[in-house]
């Protein structure tokens, strides 16, 4: 049934650090390996060597440059993937079933031997987590890796999605937003984790970290007395180095005549 | 949005073919054996064409079927079940009308209430979306539902109707864009919402996920008929509302209906395209492309 559950046991969801992502896109990279052979369809790809590639990918890295009034430009990196919303639209609007939000775990999946490819659920979604994979002809989306955080084939530390096992830079966190002790929760918590479109009314249970503020700095320069351009009147052997490289045609100080 | 041809035709036709069988199940004509058989033809013709080409988009047609069992949620579900009950309740009282020459008035008003009511969910289904700002408005279900009543009132003969119906769509249709010119910006979401940064400064996209194009992109950020739109509103205005009418007004002769029947069809499909390339996705913000 796709009407949503009132509510789940447990929030899984990622707390995604803006601060921290470096923009390498190995989580896209995992993401696909790892969805792309195991839970479902495989993600295809259409001409993948060709002229106009393109592909499914359940999590994709925006880059964004952010212009503060004063001061230089931030670039923030910007992963994306399903954010397996409370309030989740692409659920109500499917129209067989095929997409749903588990009451144990609060994860959206779909089912897909009952997905006829309609595509509305992604034309519901405005994060755009939805993508209808164009060999399979079935919406595919993330699964918070529903295959490898219960797997028990996996050695613990295996045991959480796959982008988040690879994330280099640690700017990636699983875990259950429910809980207010849990390590996520209290990252949101200190760090002032957000929602993204807020307005759209879809409560996200994945959250990001801001960017920290950037520190400024002060002028000061301890090197200064030591670092004297120079000398006015050099004596010596430079001196007379000075004076005679002057005396030579051609102009010294204006680089290349 | 991207506007796909299936969806376009589905339901521009369909919507015509459920409001001729409105008409029709009112007794609007009242005529029984071969005419009665004709205009029943022609609305299911446009209703079962329409519903058929709306499967033209789907990845797996095979499964439809399921499609009929989530009608407590999903607005599309409730569609099809519409659809199917309007058009077997029409079907049992065409045969009335068509081969025992007889009105089952109650079968053809609940049978009416069907069709509009089907025009109203295939409504629904874009006015439900909020990711659709252009769409996620009071106006689009009338929008939807006068232009299926006005068509339906043109292939049924109903010249009487058709002309204040005619110029209540036109009033409709240039409300809808007028008021939906604004609604992008209504709706509050922008890049800075989207992203989160907006309190750092103003977010401007860099660079996208991927060198390529993707689903979301062909999809959702249509934006090559922007260019043309008004010219397009235009040329819609002209075909579907102006052209009609002036046809209507003169004296009658079957071929003046005919001209103005392929005029009116032929703007909603210009109209319906518009209600397609011009309608903004907000997952178009994070592409910087809104």
């Amino acid at each position: 049934m796709t009407t949503l559950p009132t509510s789940t046991q447990k929030k899984l969801g990622l707390v995604i650090d803006l601060d921290t992502c470096v923009g390498c896109h190995a989580c896209v990279v995992s993401c696909k390996g790892w969805n792309t052979e195991n839970y479902g369809a495989p993600l295809s790809d259409q001409n993948p060597y060709g002229g106009d590639p393109s592909g499914t990918f359940l999590n994709r890295v925006h880059s964004f440059e952010v212009q503060p009034d004063e001061g230089a430009a931030q670039l923030i990196h910007f992963p994306k993937s399903c954010l397996h919303c409370e309030d989740a639209p692409c659920v109500t609007v499917c129209p067989t079933g095929a997409s749903y939000k588990r009451v144990e775990d609060g994860i959206v999946l779909v089912n897909e031997q009952d997905c006829i490819g309609c595509g509305l659920c992604a034309w519901a979604c405005p994060y755009g987590a939805r993508e209808m994979d164009a060999s399979e002809k079935v919406m595919k989306k993330c699964t918070l890796c529903v295959d490898r955080i219960y797997n028990e084939n996996l050695p613990e530390e295996d045991r959480q999605p796959a982008c988040v096992r690879t994330c280099p830079s640690g700017a990636r966190h699983f875990g259950d937003l429910a809980d207010e002790t849990s390590d996520v929760s209290i990252l949101v918590a200190e760090r002032g984790g957000f929602d993204l479109m807020p307005e759209q009314g879809t409560k996200p249970v994945n959250k990001y970290l801001p960017p920290r503020p950037k520190d400024t700095m002060e002028e000061f320069d301890i090197l200064a007395p030591y670092l004297e351009p120079v000398a006015k009147d050099a004596g010596g052997f430079l001196g007379w180095l000075d004076k005679a490289l002057d005396k030579l045609p051609g102009n010294s100080a204006g680089g290349a005549n | 949005m991207h506007p796909a041809p299936s969806i376009i035709l589905f339901t521009t036709l369909s919507g015509l073919g459920f409001g001729l069988l409105t008409f029709l199940g009112l007794g609007m004509p009242g005529s029984t054996g071969f005419t009665a058989f004709v205009f029943f033809t022609i609305a299911y013709l446009l209703a079962v064409g329409g519903l058929l080409f709306s499967t033209f988009h789907l990845g797996h047609p095979e499964r439809a079927l399921k499609a009929f069992s989530q009608w407590r949620s999903s607005w599309l579900s409730r569609e099809g079940i519409c659809a199917v009950a309007a058009l077997v309740v029409m079907a049992i009282y065409g045969i009335g009308r068509v081969f025992f020459a007889q009105h089952w008035g109650l079968i053809g008003g609940i049978g009416a209430i069907l069709s509009l009511l089907t025009v109203f969910t295939t409504s629904m289904i874009y006015a439900q979306l909020k990711t659709v700002p252009r769409w996620h408005m009071p106006l689009t279900s009338p929008l939807f539902m006068a232009l299926s009543i006005t068509g339906g009132a043109l292939l049924a003969g109903q010249v009487q109707f058709v002309i204040p119906l005619l110029i209540l769509s036109a009033i409709i249709q240039v409300a809808y864009w007028v008021m939906g010119d604004s609604r992008l910006a209504e709706s509050g979401s922008t890049m800075e919402s989207a992203t989160g940064l907006g309190h750092i400064g103003k977010v401007k996209a860099f660079e996208p996920p991927h060198t390529g194009t993707n689903y979301l992109m062909r999809e959702f950020i249509h934006v090559v008929g922007r260019k043309h739109a008004m010219k397009l509103r235009a040329i819609a205005l002209v075909l579907g509302f102006a052209l009609p009418l002036i046809f209507l007004l003169l004296p009658f002769g079957h071929i003046f209906a005919l001209f103005a029947v392929f005029c009116h069809v032929a703007g909603i499909l210009t109209s319906r395209w518009l209600f397609f390339a011009q309608a903004e996705h907000v997952v178009g913000l994070y592409y910087g492309k809104r």
